[in-house]
This record gives C-alpha cells, structure tokens and sequence, in this order.
C-alpha cells in the first residue's frame, strides 16, 4: 500500500509488521520518532503482544533487549550517536552472546562539539562490535531492510543495526510501499531462539570464558558473518519474490559498465550522488557509482569485481578515522588489495555538512583529472581552521576551539555552498 | 494444671532447634528437597557470605515459586565462582551479561515472560554491593522506578573483592580496603560518604524492600517468601561477610554478620511501598568494638596506636540506626 509518510513513520510500521515482542525506548534525535509511533501502537493496543519499556538509559535499552531476547522474545530498539556510544558495552555483549536484536541507528554525528545532525560516524564506531550493519538509502530500503534484518539475525543468531540517516532520511516525509502483514508473515517466520532462560530446560548463559575457548567462539562470530555474506543476497532474492521490490543485498552498482570512474559510498548520499552521476554520463564522462549496503559484513569480493576494471576510486564517506583518514576506504582498499588503480578518501558531509550537486561535480571532475589529495576533505572552511591554528600559535590560553571557529565564521544558518 | 510448652533456645540467642519445629515452620534450607539453586561444587572462599546468602536466598524464591524462576546476575564473585565452565552450580535458568546492567537484563526477562503468557515464572536479579550501588545503580533505580516485575538482591559484602578489596559506595567508615589504606591523618574510609541503598529503594515507594544477614536463616528466608508474594519491583540487600576482605576467620562468618546486626551498625528491617513495617529488633546492644576488632580491616583502630575517637564516631553511627529503625527490642515488665 502505497503511502506518504514520515520515514520513522515508516520504519515504525514496518518494526510493527515484524511482531516484535519488546520493544525499548530511549529518546535520542534523530531516532525518537520511531519508537514514539511504536509506543503509541503499543499503548493503543494495535500492536499486540508486545512490551514497550521506557527504560533511564540506551545503556539500559540494550541491557533490556539482552534479557528480552535470552528468553525468548523478538526484541528492538533505536537509537543514534551519543546513545550508541552509552550502549556500547551491552552492544558488543548482545553480539557476543549471540542475541539477534535488531536495531535502528538513525545515524548522526559524535560530540564533541555536540551536533545532532547527520553522519556515520556512531555505527562505525561499531564496526567492530560484532553487530551486522545494513545502511539504508532510502525510506523504503529502510524499510525493508528493517523486515530483512529480523531474519536474518534470527537465522544467525546475530544482531543487526540498520543504519539510516538522520533526519534525511527519518524525518523526510517520501512516497513508500508499506507491505501487507500477510507479506510479512510469509518472509518472516516466528523467532525460535537457538538459546531461552527457561526453567523447564535451565541453562546458564554468559559464563566466564577463558584463553581455552575464547579464540573459538570469536571465531565463531566472524564465521557467522561469512555466512550472512552468502545469505543476505539470498534473503534479498527472497524479499523480491514475495514483496516485488529490489531491496538489500551486499552492494548496488550505478552506471557503472564502463566507468573508468567509480564513487563508492553508503546512505542516502548515493542518491545525490546518482543524479550528479546522470549529469556527467550525458556530458560523456565515464563515472559510475557503488553502494555498500552491507557494511558489515563487508562484502570484499564483490566490492573487488564491482571497482576492479576502473581506473580510479572515490570513496565519499561521511565518517573521519582522525589521524588516518577514512573508515570506508580503509576496507575498500583491502577489498583491492594488488590491484594498480588512483585511490581517493574523500571525508564529506561530517555533523550534517550538505553535500550538494555542485560540490561533487567539481570533486569528479578533479579525480577524473587525478588532481585530487589522496585524502580530501569536501568543502572544507581552510580560512577558518588556518585563522584557529595561527590562534593557537600566538596565544597559550586560546580559548574553546569550537566556539572560536564559529565566532570566526559568524551567524550563519547552515554551510550550504 | 495449665499446659506449658517447653522452649529451647540456643544459648544467648532466640534461635530455636529447627527439629523442635513444626514441619511448615522449618527453614527451606533444612529440607531435604530444597533445591541447592548454587550447587556444590563452586569455587567461592572458605567461609564466603556471599556463597551462603545466595543460596539461602535463591533456595527460598526457588521453593516460593514452585521452582519456577530465571535468575540475571552481574558480574562478581558470585558470577565467576558459580560458573567454571564447563561446570555450573545453578540448577536454575540463569544468565549472567555485564556488571551494571543486572536490573535491566531482568526487566527485559520479566518482559518477555509477561508478553509470552508465562506468569508463573518469577525473576530475580543479583549482584554485590558494587554492581547494585555503584555500576548497576542507574539501571537498578529505572527497576525500581518502572516497577518492574523483579526481586532484586544485592549480597553486600562492602568492597569490591572480585577485584581485590576496593572501596564501594557501601564500605563502611574507617574500613581499610586497597584504595582507603589505614595510612594518613584519616586511615581507612572516610566517614560523612557511601549511601544505604536500602533506604534509597524506600524513597522509590517500591511494594518490598528488605535488609537481611546470613546470621539470621528463617528471617532471611521469611523476607524472600515475603517478598515472593508481590509482584513488583522488590530489594532485599544482604549483608554477607566477606573473610578475605573483612580480615576474618572464615569461620566467622556468621558470628561477625550477627554483630554487624546486634551492634546496630547493620539495620535489619522490612519496609512496603516506603514505610518501614517491621525491624528484627535487638535483645541487648553490643558495643561496636566487638564486631570491629575481630577485624583486621579495622586494624588500625586498635593495636599500638588505638582511635578511641574514631570507634566512638562508629558507636554514635550503630546509636543512630537504632533509634532511626527501632532496633531496640522494648523491655518486657
């Protein structure tokens, strides 16, 4: 059924359609919306049965979807940011017991300076942390990638963080196809844990586990995201068949037969950076553009074949590995390990700077001419940081850098060039 | 002739022979099919508190709920000694996921349950003073104020002794641990810090709250089974001695816990939705020094260099308690 509707609104609906059993709740933008609709489904007795729990903090949400669903129960939540980095303890141990809970992370960027708008710097921070991460670049891929998510943790008994944008994606209000819950049904089985505290079969679950097993059952985990790299394409197969819709898999290509330019990047950036892409392809230029749905696990050979014939790679990702450079091309260059070709980090779009149509044409239009920095940053202010540094220089007691920096560049609503 | 029941009393204390009992009056610990919730065979100190009040506790929510319950647990002693893997000593469903988060895990469990139609099967969860009034403190409070279906029980030995012996929220004045050292002007824990979570659960009006010690079997016991008849939000803190914390003979654990409750330094009282409803009240104060000197953490307070000072800030501490819980019993004319 085709509707207009805010993209939490969305992937609430869909959260519900999956019959989640419990469901925990703790405010953070730009996630708040989506368990604000679930918890009025909950309340007004549309989405039956199921627990919806007001807890003090994300480090308790995820406390409490650990216990949820080491007892049996579909268990969700969302959150961003902050709240991820508060959770983080209970994130690697809800992937470490091997609970599949499916959360949302409504991506946005990490203090400080404290910013609530839009990057990805809160999940991978989680790259690590055990946690299959599924990045969205639209609401309705958010939406169904929310439906594809429950399975499969369920499968692996893995958890799954899907990754949306931030208010450009959860508080756009887009034209989505909200499946029937017969759809829903039919892909997404009831849970049956591989674990459950029950006294009719007692177990004991989360013991110590030493240097004899430890190794193993890390192990363990990583096998079981070589698994989702076979089954997330399949699942992928499967949804189409039953919902009619391409959506999820590993990676998406654009236009990028022939490319002797590829972008490669995540999120509702690809979006923009599709419609430069069309620009330039009628101009002649030879650009195409790959999107990496699935993060993690990262899908190296596909992401291998997908580049291996250009002669140059952009990564544009909206994430900074201070004293590096980039996350995403870190493993997008592993993914082409041998292999002679330009290789660009392009550092774009950081606490929800814009990443316009006119910005990335120039910054193509530089890497098709091998005339960029091997690291960039995309519409970089270097007046501003250049006027801090030499503050710095001058004076011992500079004063709180950020507040400088935005003295220096004065009352301006946002840096769209 | 008017009939006299005989009373046997075990000298200086009001403990009753359990065979002297009738049979529903006998402590579940007595019976033969309790249900050894830690099973022999962990891994716990000679002497431990904690390994005593856990399976007291345990075995009496185990019998009040027919059995049926699933146990959170932070991590701890008690934790690591229960679990050797691949041996367990629980014979319950039991799980064990991060230091702070015990409450929540266990709101998440009755959760679960209660959307899974399973009304039957009760939950507690666990953990040592650090876990429940320092680390878990955020997550226990959200228990509470949430009314969550859950006994909580904290076995408070006082320090950190995972970890060896580090200061708490709920180590006492002038105890020595690893990191309030008897050395300075002020050895030993600072008086005028550290928080009676006992008191703090009260101020949530939560339906149960319930202070205990291993010295006291049937009165522990009572305060689970008590605590079983609500659902809620429930605590129960328990002073369980730690030997090699405490600086104690292991075969002491019982004798210092019935200090720690005759002195009055330790208030044993049961209070419903905020108001204390009982005490378990003294036959005759005992002086602090008793319970202190037996002690090496408080070592210092004694020996070559004595602090009449400080023991007399602990007595005018243990003087306060009584009055505040009325732990006196009252003189029978």
């Amino acid at each position: 059924m085709l509707k207009q509707i805010e993209g939490s609104r969305a992937v609430a609906e869909a959260v519900a359609l999956c019959r989640p059993e419990v469901i925990c709740a703790y405010p953070i933008s730009p996630q708040t919306h989506i368990v604000e609709a679930l918890g009025e489904m909950v309340k007004s007795g549309d989405l039956t049965p199921c627990e919806f729990i007001n807890v003090e903090s994300e480090f308790a949400a995820m406390s409490v979807a650990i216990g949820a669903s080491a007892t049996g129960a579909r268990s969700y939540t969302a959150t961003a940011s902050q709240g991820l980095l508060f959770m983080v303890e209970a994130v690697y141990n809800a992937s470490g017991l091997g609970l599949p809970i499916v959360m949302t992370v409504a991506n946005r960027a990490i203090g400080a300076p404290i910013n609530i708008w839009n990057d990805h710097s809160d999940s991978l921070s989680q790259r690590d942390s055990g946690w299959m991460q599924l990045f969205a670049e639209t609401n309705q891929e958010a939406l169904d990638l929310h439906i594809q998510a429950f399975r499969l943790a369920e499968e692996l008994s893995l958890p799954v963080m899907v990754c949306m944008d931030g208010f450009i994606l959860t508080h756009a209000y887009e034209r989505v196809d909200m499946p029937t819950q017969q759809q829903v049904d039919a892909f997404l089985p009831p849970y049956e844990p591989r674990q459950v505290l029950d006294p009719r079969e007692p177990v004991s679950i989360g013991a110590m586990v030493g240097p004899e097993a430890f190794m193993e059952v890390r192990y363990l985990a990583h096998d079981k995201q070589m698994q989702a790299l076979e089954r997330i394409p399949q699942l992928a197969a499967e949804f189409k068949q039953v919902f009619g819709r391409d959506t999820g898999g590993l990676t998406h290509t654009y236009r990028a037969e022939d490319a002797v330019t590829m972008v490669v990047a995540m999120g509702s950036v690809l979006g923009t950076i599709k419609d430069t892409i069309d620009e330039m392809r009628d101009e002649g230029h030879k650009i195409g553009v790959l999107g990496i749905t699935s993060y993690r696990p990262f899908p190296l050979a596909q992401v291998r074949a997908a580049l291996q014939n250009a002669k140059r790679v952009v990564v544009l990702e909206k994430s900074l590995a201070v004293g590096i450079g980039g996350i995403l091309s870190t493993d997008v260059r592993m993914a082409l390990s041998g292999i002679q070709l330009h290789g660009y980090t392009v550092v774009a779009g950081l606490g929800g700077r814009a990443i316009t149509r006119k910005s990335l044409h120039r910054l193509f239009r530089e890497a098709e001419q091998d005339k960029l920095q091997p690291l960039t940053f995309l519409d970089l202010d270097s007046d501003v940081v250049n006027k801090q540094l030499a503050r710095e220089r001058n004076v011992r007691r500079s004063g709180p850098a950020a507040e400088n920096m935005l003295r220096d560049i004065g009352t301006v609503a946002s840096k769209i060039a | 002739m008017p009939f006299q029941p005989i009373k046997f009393y075990q000298t200086g204390t009001f403990t009753v022979g359990n065979r002297l009992l009738n049979p529903e009056q006998r402590s579940v610990q007595s019976h033969r099919d309790r249900s050894n919730a830690i099973n022999s065979g962990h891994r716990a100190c000679q002497g431990c508190g904690e390994a005593l009040g856990a399976r007291y506790a345990l075995d009496a929510a185990m019998e009040a709920s027919n059995s049926q319950l699933i146990a959170a647990n932070a991590t701890g002693c008690l934790e690591v000694f229960t679990t050797p893997y691949p041996e367990t000593s629980w014979q319950l469903p039991w799980m064990h996921s991060l230091f702070g988060n015990a409450a929540a895990v266990a709101t998440g469990i009755a959760a679960a349950l209660k959307v899974k139609g399973r009304n039957e099967v009760r939950v507690v969860a666990q953990g040592g003073d650090g876990g429940t009034t320092d680390i878990g403190f955020g997550c226990l409070s959200g228990m509470f104020e949430r009314n969550d279906d859950v006994l909580y029980i904290c076995y408070d030995n006082e320090a950190y002794m995972n970890t060896g012996v580090q200061r708490s929220s709920a180590t006492p004045p002038a105890a020595r641990t690893a990191t309030t050292m008897p050395v300075g002007a002020h050895p030993g824990n600072p008086f005028g810090q550290g928080k009676f979570v006992p008191a703090i659960a009260m101020a949530h009006e939560i339906p149960y709250v319930a202070t205990a010690t291993v010295a006291d079997l049937r009165d522990l016991e009572a305060k689970v089974k008590r605590a079983m008849e609500f659902r809620g939000a429930r605590y129960i803190h328990i002073l369980v001695p730690c030997p090699l914390g405490w600086g104690t003979a292991s075969d002491d654990t019982i004798l210092i816990a019935r200090l720690a409750h005759e002195t009055g330094l330790f208030p044993v009282f049961e209070a419903e939705h905020g108001v204390q409803v009982s005490a378990l009240t003294i036959r005759k104060q005992r002086p602090v020094e008793e319970y202190l000197k037996p002690q090496k953490r408080y070592a210092h307070l004694f020996g070559a260099k004595p602090k009449p000072d400080v023991i007399a800030r602990i007595q005018q501490r243990a003087d306060r308690n009584i009055r505040k819980y009325g732990l006196l019993q009252k003189e029978v004319a």
